[in-house]
């Protein structure tokens, strides 16, 4: 499915070639949950999203993934394929998504990675944890597409500052509103003042020139926009 | 004659939705994941419904398992069961089994076992009504496929 707009200056990858020199120009996301069916949603929402997933139903594989785990370390994964966002469920036998934030906080190769939490349970203490450890953001379940939308901008890599879908001509998106398959950017928000123009802005300050930049986002900014994103969320 | 075939379909497909809805046997992460089917992952809902369908009832035979059991108290087995299925339950929108879940785990930790048993017969019974509506809605789906196969034929043999 040709997801990449026009944007003269990237190469488009064919298929599915890594081309590992190249820089992909999916975003990579790790998703972390031990039900099924979650995952299979989870990644189907990530892929519509234009981002490329390894889906892992522990902790532990997660660890693994990223070669962190100290008994077993993959030899396959990293090889070149950045990961870009980790989503894990709080909920999970063995090792829960908290400690697996924490031990990924804890490592000097993988603490830049956002990690975004999800869980079914809206209970506030579990979230504060969860943010005060480093978390990117908390998703209560179930995860619908603006959610995933609106992770687009917590990626690390500066990417799909141009055009993310070449159909698009519709722009603004009420949050929560049903979108169609021909899906550009970030839901228009009611949370941050940024306006929702074509661009989906990987940053998350409130303002942002949309014209600009490249730059990857900077580490938490408003650390009050994740609770309230929260809210909205919940807000059904 | 085939024209007629297919709106009708359509037609029979809303209304068991809008039934459905109305019912509050689903909601509207139902219609969250229909809108992640398309071209490219044309049966999606259906392969996530038959997963939910495979696990929950493997969960629903373990949660019957447990409270057959005369010596049964491990309130906490039965918790995690719980809400593996409340979880997964509300991830494809089945809000009413979804709800059922909740009053299941209340009783669940209230200790109560006569509670948890009522709790999971109209678990039992909601899950077989979802799955029997479902099953309904994809063969509707499946015959629109195929109506609409006919009266487009394809051109290039």
């Amino acid at each position: 499915m040709a997801r990449n707009g026009v944007v003269s200056w990237r190469r488009r990858s064919e298929k599915l070639d890594l081309s590992p020199p190249l820089i992909s120009e999916e975003a990579h996301v790790l998703a972390v949950d031990d039900s099924l069916v979650d995952r299979k949603v989870i990644e189907r929402l990530l892929k519509i999203s234009s981002c490329k997933v390894t889906a892992v139903d522990s902790g532990r594989r997660a660890l693994q993934f990223l070669g962190l785990d100290e008994e077993k370390s993959s030899t396959v994964g990293f090889d070149g394929l950045k990961v870009d966002l980790i989503i894990t469920d709080y909920c999970m036998p063995g090792m829960t998504g908290y400690e697996l934030l924490k031990k990924i906080k804890e490592s000097s190769a993988f603490k830049e990675i956002p990690v975004v939490i999800m869980s079914s349970e809206n209970v506030l203490a579990r979230i504060d944890r969860c943010l005060e450890e480093g978390a990117e953001d908390f998703i209560v379940k179930p995860v619908k597409l603006a959610d995933v939308k609106r992770l687009k901008d917590y990626m690390t890599t500066a990417r799909d500052v141009g055009v993310e879908e070449s159909g698009g001509g519709m722009n603004k998106r009420k949050l929560r509103e049903p979108c169609d398959l021909m899906m550009p950017s970030s839901p228009p928000s009611i949370l941050s003042s940024s306006p929702s123009s074509s661009l989906s802005s990987p940053s998350k300050s409130p303002s942002p020139p949309m014209s600009s930049s490249f730059s990857a986002p900077s580490s938490p900014t408003s650390l009050d926009s994740p609770i309230r994103r929260f809210k909205m969320t919940n807000a059904d | 004659m085939l024209g007629l075939g297919v709106d009708q379909l359509r037609a029979d497909m809303n209304r068991l939705l809008a039934m459905l809805f109305h019912q509050g046997v689903l909601d509207e992460q139902f219609l969250q994941l229909q809108q992640l089917q398309d071209e490219s992952s044309p049966n999606f809902v259906s392969e996530v419904v038959n997963i939910y369908f495979h696990e929950s009832e493997k969960l629903l035979r373990n949660l019957r398992g447990l409270l057959m059991d005369r010596e049964f108290s491990d309130y906490k087995k039965m918790g995690t069961h719980l809400n593996q299925f409340m979880g997964s339950s509300s991830s494809i929108g089945a809000k009413r089994i979804r709800n059922v879940c909740v009053a299941f785990r209340a009783a669940s930790e209230h200790n109560n076992r006569a509670g948890c048993l009522r709790a999971l017969e109209l678990l039992e019974h909601e899950y077989c009504y979802l799955k029997n509506k479902l099953h309904e809605l994809f063969q509707i789906q499946q015959q629109r496929v195929l109506a609409a196969g006919v009266r487009y034929p394809m051109q290039n043999n």
